[in-house]
């Protein structure tokens, strides 16, 4: 940190050449991220108006405080996290990756202001935001992160990232898709799924930068940082599971969350190039909710475990390049 | 015994997957499609399963690395492949793994196996002890 105690800016600006990359990943996931390139105002969340008077007030109340939670920390991955990240960076291009990342951060950090003027009073919104102001559990998430962004090693940044991109905001994304699964708030839903797979591409980036930077380091410096990671994972596990049950009690959902804080924390170490830590009878995840994720997660492609009798030989058909777009 | 051909990116996820497996203590032989052309060109020459990540998943389509299409493409490599396996990750929705429906659908093979990311300790030991089973029952199938 500098002595005036504001965000450390980079000392050496060089002109990015797109036609020399330093690593191949990098324009890959620049592409993926532009590719992927949307706004909320193309989602039509105002045809969940009727559906949103079909909640309880007390199931309101649940989603728009998961909703002000889920916008501080994109907040915080906007203007801070993501941010913070570029004076770290080893390529000129990983720092363009990083202003994608922090302006679309932003993007989601508005979604949330979007869903909520079209749903909600503004005296429930300032409620919301006074909650999510005064809830020790969600504030707390935000300090440790924020303490790692402020720290003096880019390899326990680029951790504390990972593993708020790939875990923190579960707890959170789990109500959009539990309601999806009931076919309520059904265009939010679209809209949060937009998020998650940004998300995804933003966890594994900053994984792979993570362990591209491990490669630099010595037996012991890497063993240090996986302890620092598991210790911090741990940290951040026993506060998300205190904000869960603030959050999910009353309305009976904690267990099903945790499953699911769980199975998210599993892929947050594998972006960081770590073993998963949960077994999987404590990561089976309601399938209802993995299918509101993945339409296509819950066609069980195991054809191993059934008969097998098929026998289908590859036909030699002819394939161009264009017949592998999709 | 067939073999296993995978493609890996240079975060290398999807080749720890494949050493996890040690297939080769099974009698199977593993061959890498390379990364960049000037790595050269694989043609392979006995039958193989086909172990593929899937990318991103979104707008810009792309799902299936272009150095496995290019692999495909041949005529001779697509003849040889029996199955196909996929890794990706749920976040990204309708097209979590879609690199094996596409594939399955495009070569007719059986599908195999789906996982997440990095895979479980529980998808290494399913697709060990079910490439083994497969291969066998290949194997009994008369030509």
């Amino acid at each position: 940190m500098s002595p005036s105690g504001k965000l450390k800016l980079i000392d050496r600006v060089t002109a990015i050449n797109w036609n020399r990359l330093e690593d191949d990943k990098d324009l890959e996931v620049w592409e993926r991220l532009t590719g992927n390139f949307w706004l909320p105002e193309k989602v039509p969340v105002s045809n969940d108006i009727q559906s949103w008077h079909s909640l309880t007030p007390q199931e309101q109340e649940l989603t728009t405080r998961v909703f002000t939670g889920l916008t501080l920390l994109d907040t915080i991955q906007g203007t801070v996290g993501a941010v913070s990240l570029i004076p770290d960076a080893l390529t000129p291009h990983e720092e363009a990756v990083y202003t994608n990342i922090a302006f679309m951060e932003s993007v989601h950090a508005k979604s949330y202001s979007s869903i909520f003027s079209t749903l909600i009073s503004t005296q429930e919104i300032d409620e919301a935001f006074r909650w999510s102001e005064e809830n020790p559990n969600l504030q707390r998430k935000a300090e440790i992160v924020l303490e790692y962004y402020r720290g003096d090693s880019p390899l326990k940044r680029k951790v504390a990232s990972t593993l708020l991109e790939s875990f923190l905001f579960y707890s959170g994304f789990y109500l959009p898709m539990h309601w999806s699964s009931r076919a309520k708030l059904t265009n939010t839903a679209d809209l949060i799924r937009l998020i998650i797979r940004d998300e995804a591409v933003h966890g594994y980036y900053i994984g792979y930068k993570y362990q591209k930077g491990l490669e630099l380091l010595t037996e012991a410096e890497r063993d240090d940082l996986k302890a620092y990671t598991f210790e911090l994972l741990f940290e951040l596990y026993e506060n998300e599971v205190q904000y869960t049950e603030d959050l999910y009690d009353g309305v009976g959902l904690t267990e099903d969350v945790k499953k699911f804080l769980r199975y998210n924390a599993n892929k947050a170490l594998m972006n960081l190039g770590y073993e998963a830590l949960f077994p999987k009878d404590e990561t089976d995840v309601n399938p209802a909710i993995l299918a509101a994720l993945s339409p296509n997660a819950d066609e069980n492609h195991d054809f191993f475990s059934g008969s097998g009798s098929s026998y289908v030989i590859g036909k030699a058909v002819a394939t161009e390049d264009e017949d592998w777009e999709f | 015994m067939g073999d296993l051909v995978y493609f890996s990116s240079v975060s290398e996820n999807t080749h720890r997957f494949v050493q996890k497996l040690r297939l080769s203590e099974l009698g199977m032989g593993v061959r890498r499609i390379p990364l960049r052309p000037t790595e050269g060109f694989l043609r392979v020459d006995e039958p193989y399963v086909l172990l593929v990540p899937t990318y991103g998943g979104g707008n810009e389509g792309g799902a299936v690395p272009r150095q496995v299409v290019k692999f495909l493409n041949d005529p001779h490599n697509r003849s040889l492949i029996r199955g196909v396996v996929a890794a990706g990750n749920t976040n990204f929705g309708e097209a979590y793994c879609i690199a094996g429906d596409i594939i399955s659908a495009k070569c007719q093979v059986p599908y195999l196996y789906a996982f997440e990311l990095l895979g479980t300790a529980e998808d290494v030991t399913r697709v060990r002890d079910g490439l083994g089973r497969f291969w066998q029952r290949q194997q009994q199938i008369p030509a």
